[in-house]
């Protein structure tokens, strides 16, 4: 029966977790929706406090929870400093998945995760056909971000200034590339993600360019589907499990060394949440995903622990700032290198900004959601990469770069938005 | 939950924005971080101007209704709770705004809800020093500060938040504007009403604003840790670093308990075998911070420590200091509920007390750790446990009794700078007297009437 009741017993299954939360509130010194609301139950103490409610039947109202659930960008900066260490993400992923499961799945996100994202040929084709209709909805903005805007679809898309999709997606423009492995050299799975295939062309070229200058063999399919980020954070496993195996069967053909990708978010999700919910699958798919898990590497960390990427000596150029990507660092701990590949290319100088590592606000369907929030927590990685005085902003993640180019050409800023792989295959011959 | 008229009311006076109804919202303000019993309020308003603050308290007063004060509820003995159900919760998070940094007559001027670290931060960068440094100064307020007295690492030398308030403004119960002390160092007009407010617990009165103290930043630092085999001698080092009229900024303790949990956690090479380390740094001027450290390692040797670490840079200094900064995350990462005392005794008493700690923990079989600031004499027992096992909850709070009457007989104090809240109300006349609390509540009563503000805390209305 689906009872508040059994909603609560299923809940109760993170009593042990939940229950180490000591209330000490530090949570609110570094959550970004904190920051921007002020409000307790935007915190992660808050938050775990209501789940904690919902599992003892102190509430009864589900959807309220829910909805509470969802004002958080899952950036995991709360985990990374929570003095206790309470997997503060996973108990709220986990929430969502139930609560979500109990109120059920809004009928057009179910159409999106189980269908649409997990059916890569029918995503492609409706990107395709949406490609053409871009030039009679949008209007440049004519800002130096490149940025698109698109007043007649602003009941859905807000007043937001973004990247046009790319008039060729990355699959369409290489095919199926299945290089063999050159003498000596190493062969990866490129796994572009959605952004990288469809709207961030120029960071995917750019990574294969740096593959190829470090003799790198290429594996990339045209039948890859999205990681399934965002339908989990939609509390929706089952979308996520139905793209996690499309992309399965196709990684199951290749050969490899690595799985590399330009996308801090797809990184994560294919190291850290495929791994959780494995236990869901069979075996062969289960062992598929930890042995994918352990290959799974941010295209950052692979050029400077696999390739020996170095800083360049004397470096000395335009200014460019780096953002850290939450799920790069607080998720991944990947810090170091990133800066390494910016400062690789001697036409860059990197210049810190303050708060390199505050969530941009961007937090994947989290914009969709609240965008007004978003634009707020948005604007303070704003005055920070300004202030830094940077003309270049570059980040590892191109959700982040989405939210950076948003902001920034909101704010009629000269500061160009780059992937750090961007910058560095500048400088390869 | 309030009346729908009420709602209307906060909402026409804030804006929807700042007024919290639903039963979600209103359910996260129902706790802080002591470990208590949550009350859920009836309504959480958040004005973000003085006049509003004012108004709103006017119009509970008005109404009959009570009232608890809350800047971020980080505070550890219960304070932030609201009292009843029928409660309305004042936000202090709307007004953050820092007024006024003075470096020429050296103090600041600030709203109640400003961070501890952010006006730290704000001062340091006209190299000015805000001294007190709580545990959670990171998110903590500088009204919540002062209601509670916060302390900090920096006690000995610089003393507490008391030591820094030169003047407050604040409501009374009835929403009319009190102000007390100035902007000079100098003040006698009127009662010492802002000496009043300190600690009050937001039982008197709900600040408004505050005028703090800033000191010059001392120029030169100088950190070293020293291993003990004894906590007596350890003790010793401590009164004889005092004795040889050294003050160090920081004089930190760590039992043998909490350093072999520390190195179990982080593996770095903690010394697993000393009964007791201790933290020490001393600040000043640079040549007094030479000659300062001379003193305190010949001291650390000549009452036996077995081994003086002096880091050779800040990086060492960092690594060194781990120990410190992860006693409480490691503490609460062993057991679901972290129980986090703070009584405190006379310095030279430390070895007596940590004597009574672990055999009180020996006693009613728990789990505890004890670590502090020994310059001070404020430690930090922390019990382990798990506030599900009732059974063994009890004997928590058992021990707890037992370890209160053990710090008053030694002349000490229930709390040194967590304060009274609900959590130890029933032990205040211990301490005191019965005429303390008489006195106090007939104060309360004189001053709030309608037995509104914060009732349950402290001595109680």
């Amino acid at each position: 029966m689906n009872t508040l009741h059994n909603l609560a017993r299923r809940l109760m299954q993170m009593d042990d977790k939940i229950i180490g939360c000591m209330k000490c509130g530090l949570c609110q010194a570094v959550c970004p929706m904190f920051g921007a609301s002020g409000m307790e139950a935007d915190v992660a103490r808050g938050k775990l406090a209501l789940v904690n409610n919902l599992a003892h039947e102190m509430i009864g109202d589900a959807e309220a929870v829910l909805d509470k659930l969802g004002r958080c960008l899952l950036c995991g900066s709360c985990q990374a400093s929570c003095p206790p260490g309470v997997k503060i993400t996973e108990v709220f992923m986990e929430a969502r998945e139930v609560v979500t499961a109990f109120l059920g799945l809004h009928p057009v996100k179910k159409m999106i995760f189980r269908t649409l994202l997990a059916k890569p040929e029918l995503f492609n084709f409706a990107m395709r056909v949406g490609v053409p209709m871009q030039g009679l909805l949008f209007r440049k903005t004519g800002q130096p971000q490149g940025t698109v805007c698109a007043p007649m679809l602003n009941f859905m898309l807000g007043d937001r200034h973004m990247r046009p999709l790319a008039k060729k997606p990355l699959h369409a423009v290489h095919g199926v590339i299945d290089e063999p492995k050159r003498a000596g050299g190493m062969k990866v799975a490129f796994f572009p993600g959605c952004l990288g295939d469809k709207m961030y062309t120029g960071m995917g070229e750019a990574c294969l360019k740096a593959l190829q200058y470090h003799n790198v063999a290429v594996f990339m399919s045209d039948k890859f589907a999205c990681c399934g980020i965002p339908a989990l954070s939609s509390g929706d496993a089952l979308g996520m499990m139905k793209q996690m195996k499309a992309n399965l069967a196709v990684f199951a053909q290749a050969d490899f060394d690595y799985l590399v990708t330009p996308c801090a978010s797809c990184t994560a999700t294919i190291k850290e949440f495929w791994p959780r919910y494995a236990d869901r699958l069979e075996a062969r798919d289960k062992n598929l995903v930890s042995d994918l898990a352990a290959k799974t590497l941010d295209i950052n960390e692979f050029l400077v622990k696999k390739l020996d990427v170095k800083s360049a000596e004397n470096a000395a150029g335009v200014a460019v700032t780096y953002h850290d990507s939450c799920h790069l660092k607080n998720s991944l701990g990947v810090a170091a290198e990133p800066r390494a590949v910016i400062a690789a290319n001697p036409n860059y100088t990197l210049k810190e900004m303050a708060e390199a590592d505050r969530c941009c606000g961007c937090g994947g369907s989290f914009n969709l959601f609240h965008y007004d929030y978003s634009r707020k927590i948005g604007q303070r990685k704003r005055n920070n990469v300004v202030a830094s005085g940077a003309q270049v902003v570059a980040a590892g993640c191109p959700a982040c770069m989405m939210q950076l180019e948003d902001v920034l050409s909101h704010n009629n800023d000269p500061v160009k938005v780059k992937h750090t792989v961007e910058l560095y295959a500048e400088s390869l011959r | 939950m309030a009346s729908q008229a009420l709602i209307k009311d906060f909402e026409e006076l804030l804006g929807k924005e700042n007024v919290f109804s639903s039963e979600a919202d209103r359910q996260t303000y129902s706790y802080d971080s002591a470990v208590l019993t949550p009350v859920v309020p009836a309504l959480v308003v958040r004005p973000v101007t003085t006049e509003q603050l004012g108004l709103c308290v006017k119009k509970l007063y008005e109404n009959g209704i009570p009232m608890t004060v809350r800047g971020a509820g980080s505070n550890l003995s219960g304070g932030t709770i609201p009292d009843k159900t029928e409660t309305v919760v004042i936000l202090t998070n709307g007004l953050t705004r820092i007024l006024e940094i003075n470096s020429a007559d050296l103090y600041a001027v600030v709203e109640p809800g400003v961070v501890t670290v952010d006006l730290a931060t704000a001062v340091a960068k006209q190299n000015l020093f805000y001294p007190p440094d709580p545990g959670s100064q990171a998110v903590s307020t500088i009204a919540g500060n002062i209601a509670e007295n916060a302390g900090g690492l920096r006690g000995l030398k610089y003393g507490v938040t008391k030591d820094y308030v030169m003047g407050v403004e604040f409501f009374d119960a009835t929403g009319e504007i009190v102000k007390s002390g100035s902007r000079t160092v100098k003040c006698v007009t009127g009662y010492n009403l802002a000496g009043v407010l300190i600690q009050s617990e937001g039982t008197l009165g709900i600040i408004s604003q505050a005028i703090l103290k800033l000191i010059p930043p001392p120029a030169a630092q100088k950190a070293m840790m020293a291993e003990f085999d004894d906590i007596q001698k350890a003790a010793e080092a401590v009164a004889g670093i005092i004795a040889a009229h050294v003050v160090p900024c920081t004089l930190e303790f760590l039992d043998n308990n909490t350093i072999v949990r520390v190195d179990d956690f982080t593996k770095s090479g903690l010394p697993r075998n000393a009964a007791a380390i201790l933290l020490i740094e001393v600040d000043g001027h640079a040549g007094q911070v030479a000659d300062e450290a001379q003193v305190v390692e010949k001291v650390l040797k000549a009452k036996g420590a077995t081994a003086v670490h002096i880091p050779k840079d800040e990086k060492e200094k960092f690594k060194l200091w781990e120990a410190r900064r992860m006693a409480l995350p490691v503490l609460a990462r062993c057991r679901p509920t972290t129980v986090l005392e703070d009584a405190t005794v006379p310095r030279s008493q430390i070895p007596a007390m940590m004597k009574a700690i672990n055999g009180i923990a020996e006693k009613y079989k728990l789990e505890v750790g004890t670590f502090g600031h020994a310059g001070d004499g404020n430690l930090h027992p922390t019990f382990l446990t798990d506030k599900r096992d009732k059974q063994e909850f009890h004997r928590v709070e058992e021990a707890i009794d037992e370890l209160f009457d053990v710090a008053i007989k030694l002349q000490g104090t229930l709390s040194g700078e967590h304060g009274i809240g609900t959590a130890k109300a029933k032990w205040m006349e211990k301490e005191t007297s019965r005429g303390t609390i008489l006195f106090s509540q007939r104060l309360r009563r004189a001053l709030d009437p309608k037995g509104l503000l914060n009732a349950s805390k402290l001595v109680g209305i």
